[in-house]
């Protein structure tokens, strides 16, 4: 579809200060009453927001050098083992990496109360977190052990960086077993008696480019209250789904890696989680804007809640012993509304992901546009689309 | 007025008489069943919350003992931080008296400690522990 505006054009009238950016929420509403071609015309950038579990998270950080100099091979930040295996004084903290003496599933359900993701708000909401390394020595790197307290504003460089993020789609989970179960969708009760699901929907920022056609890397995003970037697509990602005729998968299908410097983001937007049973892991907010090129785009943004499909998937049974068998198709529409109907019967859902903040980061991103504070970048190359 | 909340497991054999009914006539309390369950191999689980002088509650919970229930005290309050609740929602998959509820419209979570009964299940589901286990206040002023 031919483009009726440049990245360059939306920038400079986001410059000048009257560009129309409104929130994938709103755009819905724009596009029904103004038709696509329209919205099209009229409105710039989309803004998008999620903000849930993304176990795939971690943080690579620098620590500094002491006296003797040392080339760490074992890290731990309070006490949550860190990945080492890199030069000198980098690390990189897994935010599903529990601590050392953590407990785990010995008393089951476990609680995971600490772990790397903690780790990661502690430094976030400016405490101090105790840092040891280990090293074996050589001439150029004398010194064997390292201890001591550090702050976020300590370390030189903090960098979350994220190699699977921002899930175009996710399973609804449920439990067709007889006992109840504890996963990362949640504690599920046996014989199908609740229903946990996971998506911002029509919020959300794959959902509202669901072909990749503005979004790749290089792409400039809202990340934990920084701005961060898209920096490859996510591992896992998979174009090659069963999609709707409006292009959304129906299945989990995309994923972005994504990195952004810690030291600017906020606790407000990361935090770190326990999942009873399963483990640590963090939940981020992001948000990405969408430049309206063309109407194909005004379109794509305009996606809603009833257009949008997920499978309802066992994870009693069927998830780990990878059966893939789906218990039927929901709408985020039935998901968001309390119940959906699962084999004839009436099941409650919940949802994982909050919509709420999801809304507040859309807005949040809208307003930093409209204050110029934020623009939009071209990525340098798109993510595969699989044709 | 003494109010309280109670956790009471009965024995196989006790789950048949009616302690509730007696414990009502003789020791004239008000009470609310917050939550029952008989559980496998018949054991009874319920939770009260009983209402009346602070003796009579006292002496009821005696007799409900020397009946062979297990009597123990919910002194606990659930409070949310709001600071650390992120409004996901997977709270409101647990909480069996929907004390923790969406508002649809705009998909917020919303508490309301009128309806809780201190369960507990959401201090342990809440991924930021943004759901706490507190004294009363007016426990701690009894102690
Ligand atoms: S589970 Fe915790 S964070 Fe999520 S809505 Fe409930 S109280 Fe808030
Ligand atoms: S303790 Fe939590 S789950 Fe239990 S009733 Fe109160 S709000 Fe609901």
């Amino acid at each position: 579809m031919k483009d009726i505006k440049t990245y360059d054009e939306i920038n400079a009238r986001i410059e000048a200060g009257n560009a129309v950016i409104v929130t994938a929420e709103e755009m819905i509403g724009i596009v029904k009453e103004k038709g696509a071609s329209q919205a099209a015309q009229e409105v710039d950038v989309v803004t998008t927001g999620t903000f849930s579990p993304m176990c795939s998270s971690g943080l690579l950080f620098n620590f500094g050098q002491m006296t003797p100099t040392i080339k760490a091979s074992k890290v731990w930040l309070n006490k949550v083992p860190c990945y080492a295996g890199l030069a000198a004084v980098d690390a990189y903290i897994g935010a599903t990496e529990p601590s050392e003496d953590d407990p785990l599933n010995k008393v089951y359900p476990g609680t995971f109360s600490y772990g790397g993701g903690h780790v990661i708000e502690d430094l976030l909401l400016g405490k101090k977190v105790f840092l040891e390394a280990k090293a074996y020595g050589t001439d150029c790197y004398a010194g064997r052990k390292m201890k001591k307290y550090v702050t976020l504003d300590d370390l030189p460089h903090a960098l979350l960086c994220n190699p699977r993020n921002c899930y175009q789609n996710y399973n609804c989970a449920v439990n067709m077993t007889d006992k109840t179960v504890y996963t990362y969708m949640g504690m599920l009760k046996p014989d199908c008696g609740n229903a946990y699901y996971c998506s911002a929907g029509e919020l959300s920022p794959l959902f509202n480019d669901p072909c990749y056609k503005t979004i790749g890397i290089g792409t400039r995003i809202f990340l934990g209250g920084g701005i961060g970037y898209v920096t490859w697509h996510g591992t896992q990602h998979n174009p090659n789904v069963e999609r709707t005729p409006g292009g959304a998968p129906k299945t989990p299908a995309g994923t972005l890696m994504v990195q952004g410097d810690l030291k600017q983001m906020s606790a407000d937007y990361i935090k770190a989680v326990s999942i009873p049973g399963y483990g640590n892991s963090l939940a981020v907010g992001m948000g990405i804007p969408i430049p309206i090129l063309n109407e194909e785009m005004a379109m794509y943004t305009a996606v809603s809640n009833k257009d949008l499909f997920t499978q309802v998937i066992d994870y009693g049974h069927d998830y780990t012993n990878r059966i893939a068998r789906s218990y039927g198709e929901v709408s985020y529409e039935q998901l968001q509304s309390g119940t959906i109907t699962v084999n004839g019967k009436d099941v409650p859902t919940a949802p994982l992901s909050s919509i709420y903040m999801a809304r507040k980061i859309a807005e949040e991103l809208k307003a930093k546009i409209q204050k110029a504070e934020f623009f939009l970048s071209r990525p340098a190359q798109l993510l595969p689309d699989g044709r | 007025m003494y109010t309280r909340i109670y956790v009471l497991r009965f024995l196989k054999d006790t789950s048949e008489q009616p302690v509730i009914y007696h414990l009502v006539k003789k020791f004239d309390i008000e009470f609310n069943i917050l939550k029952a369950d008989i559980l496998p191999h018949r054991e009874g689980m319920m939770i009260l919350k009983l209402r009346g002088t602070k003796e009579n509650v006292l002496n009821g919970v005696k007799y409900l003992e020397t009946y062979g229930v297990e009597v123990k005290r919910l002194a606990t309050a659930i409070s949310r931080d709001e600071d650390k609740c992120y409004q996901c929602g997977a709270c409101t998959g647990v909480c069996p008296v929907q004390a923790l509820s969406i508002r649809r419209k705009d998909m917020a979570v919303l508490f309301d400690p009128e309806k809780c009964t201190g369960c507990g299940q959401c201090v342990t589901i809440c991924p930021v522990r943004a759901m706490q286990v507190s004294l009363e206040p007016e426990v701690l002023a009894e102690a």
